[in-house]
């Protein structure tokens, strides 16, 4: 093994996680099940007992397929609308099939779902048109029963450390990764046979509005570092148009939760207490309607609570302030807001890419695949469109026993060692530059032309000039300068955020129509276009290094749809309220 | 380019007389997703040495000495 190894620590496996929040400790455990003899190792930047979306755990689950209250062919009917039509369904299918097993699994290992008198799931409706909503009042502590799993399958857990690049071998076969510890600035290098990402949302593309780099909705450890590692391995991204955007509380990041609240009786509401959305289900239709109340005469736009019995308020405060954000109890306390009182002001979340939410990411078929030979995705990062939580679990699980499998018919793959090399003088480059630009300033700079250049409602012209910032700011890459390891993990999150705000701008500037209402909605293009656009967008790294973006084809449906379906999502604003813009 | 520090006052406070970690307890530190908290070695107490917080609060929960206070940042009070 020719593999250039001074001052590089090499680390072998059979299977590589990447991502230790929700899909990865499930991809690496099930891979264990699958095959114990495997070495499993689950590469973390944080650490994996408190890192992800979860990390404070997750107060519901937002797509249970529960028998007796929906079917899986319902649900990816119901995905299928949700998502304007741009789906594989096969992949949808894959996770509905299998989400009534891993909530079973789930509560076997002690996670508490809300239940009924007799034992039964008590499953809420919330989506325009099925049910599938299960609370978790105690769910703060998913991350704990996970990472007991994860003892309990032995599996090798490598904390603080950022995955940089992936690394293929001479067939174009991934071979591993390139990592750089964020507390020592150690390079190491991990060789395995199978790669399984797990990294997470984009959630630090846009600006949020306070100015605040880390007040994202998602995780600000989740950078987008996947997109951009699967991106420069040549892997197919899909959906990256469809942004994820989010009702929030203003200035607060945690979400409004029509889930939480909605089902007890609260709802959005615009400035005069009315309601005037149908669902509150997080579609881009929704949020179109949302952005449209916002900006008209009737703004802001506010979550009302304040009719509802003392009884029901403390049982929502209870939820909300002690699971997923549980801050957000400190947030109103200072303002002032008391949900009996009066209703709290909100506002839309800054872009991000996200398919757990909407559907902007990594290309995936129905057993996680990626289109690269060896690389599979799952959770936020893989193009499952809203697959949530229960989604990431499924797919976490899925790749890892497909790997698994995988593993067993091939040798370890050797990396090509100039990649390698070339890998390690990238992440060291900003610690070797004398005088630069810090990468706080220079993620500032580039999360606000995000806002300013990309934020719908979407403009060509703008977009075009932002791709032109873009590029001088990619010029600027060779002034980074990061004085100690952890500005270093910042500089190199840097260059991630920035291939994932190259990838919005081109997939959003290709897809010539408006699409999921707010997610992907162009003025210069205001009609959708289903003769030219039912389609999948995709990016990709060309063979001359350069993105970009070509149509894929919708598989054929395996669940067909009925015109009347097809509207369901089209028609959310309430019949007799009309936005004032 | 020169580089100059702007001072910025920090989210997260850790109640010097109740932090154990010159006993060699690192979990606010370990649990923290965006690595902000560091270990005065001087001190033999823990701070919060980046302003990157997404007040998360891992570290205020899993204290065991209760010395660890997670605030909101001041830019979205």
């Amino acid at each position: 093994m020719n593999v250039p190894s001074q001052n590089l620590e090499t680390i072998e496996t059979d299977i590589l996680v990447i991502g230790g929040g929700t899909a990865g400790p499930m991809a690496a455990i099930k891979a264990k099940e699958k095959n114990p003899e495997l070495r499993v190792l689950l590469f973390e930047k944080a650490n994996v007992k408190r890192s992800g979306a979860i990390s404070m755990g997750m107060d519901g689950l937002n797509n249970a397929i529960i028998p007796g209250h929906a079917t899986p062919e319902q649900y990816v009917k119901e995905i299928t609308v949700a998502n304007d039509g741009i789906v594989n369904q096969k992949t949808v299918m894959a996770y509905a099939e299998r989400s009534y097993d891993m909530i079973q699994q789930l509560d076997r290992w002690g996670v508490k779902f809300e239940k009924d008198e007799t034992g039964d799931f008590n499953v809420k409706k919330v989506h325009h048109m099925g049910t599938y909503v299960l609370p978790m009042p105690e769910g703060h502590h998913v991350k704990k029963i996970l990472y007991r799993q994860l003892r309990r399958h032995r599996v090798q857990v490598v904390n603080r450390y950022v995955a940089t690049r992936l690394v293929k071998d001479a067939d174009g076969r991934v071979a591993g990764v390139m990592g750089v510890n964020s507390r020592t600035a150690e390079l190491v290098l991990v060789r395995a046979k199978a790669v399984i990402l797990a990294t997470g949302a984009a959630g630090r593309l846009g600006l949020p509005a306070s100015g605040y780099l880390f007040g994202t909705y998602e995780n600000p450890a989740n950078a987008g570092d996947g997109y951009s590692m699967a991106y420069n391995a040549g892997a197919e991204l899909s959906g990256i148009e469809c942004y994820q955007i989010n009702p929030l509380i203003k200035d607060y990041n945690g979400p409004a939760c029509a889930y939480v609240t909605g089902p007890m009786g609260g709802f959005t509401a615009n400035s005069k207490g009315e309601r005037f959305i149908e669902c509150d289900y997080w579609s881009g239709q929704m949020m179109l309607e949302f952005y449209r109340e916002l900006e008209s005469g009737n703004g802001p736009v506010f979550l009302k609570l304040d009719h509802l019995a003392e009884e029901t308020i403390s049982e929502i405060e209870e939820i909300l302030h002690s699971n997923e954000r549980p801050s957000r109890g400190r947030f109103h306390e200072r303002r002032g807001n008391d949900y009996r009182h009066r209703m709290v002001e909100m506002h839309i979340s800054e872009i991000g890419l996200c398919s757990g939410h909407s559907a902007s990411g990594v290309w995936v078929d129905e057993h996680a695949r990626t289109t690269v030979q060896g690389l599979y995705a799952a959770g936020d990062l893989a193009c499952v469109p809203h697959n949530y939580m229960l989604g990431a679990f499924v797919y976490g699980a899925i790749a890892g026993e497909d790997a698994a499998e995988y593993c067993a018919s091939i040798d370890m793959p050797v990396p090509d060692p100039v990649e390698v090399a070339a890998e390690g003088e990238r992440i060291l480059a900003p610690l070797q530059c004398e005088e630069g630009i810090t990468p706080f300033q220079m993620e500032y700079k580039l999360r606000r032309m995000v806002n300013d250049y990309l934020q719908p409602p979407k403009v060509t012209t703008k977009m075009e000039i932002g791709l032109q910032r873009f590029a001088e700011v990619r010029e600027d890459m060779q002034y980074l300068k990061a004085s100690d390891p952890h500005e270093l993990m910042r500089a190199m999150e840097v260059h991630a955020i920035l291939d994932c705000a190259e990838m919005a701008a081109r997939a959003s500037l290709y897809r010539t129509e408006s699409r999921w209402g707010l997610y992907h909605y162009c003025v210069d293009h205001p009609e959708t276009d289903d003769a030219n656009w039912f389609t999948h967008v995709q990016v990709q790294k060309g063979a001359d290094g350069n993105m970009s973006c070509f149509k894929r084809p919708i598989e054929p449906y395996i669940v067909p749809l009925d015109d009347a379906e097809k509207g369901a999502y089209g028609k959310l604003r309430i019949a007799n309220t009309t936005s004032e813009s | 380019m020169p580089i100059a520090y702007t001072p910025t006052s920090v989210p997260v406070i850790v109640d010097q007389d109740k932090c154990i970690a010159d006993k060699g307890c690192t979990v606010c530190v370990d649990v923290c997703p965006l690595d902000v908290l560091v270990i005065d070695s001087d001190r033999g107490t823990a701070f919060m040495k980046y302003d990157e917080c997404w007040y998360c609060m891992p570290c205020e929960v899993d204290c065991p000495t209760n010395a660890v206070t997670v605030n909101i940042p001041y830019l979205l009070r």
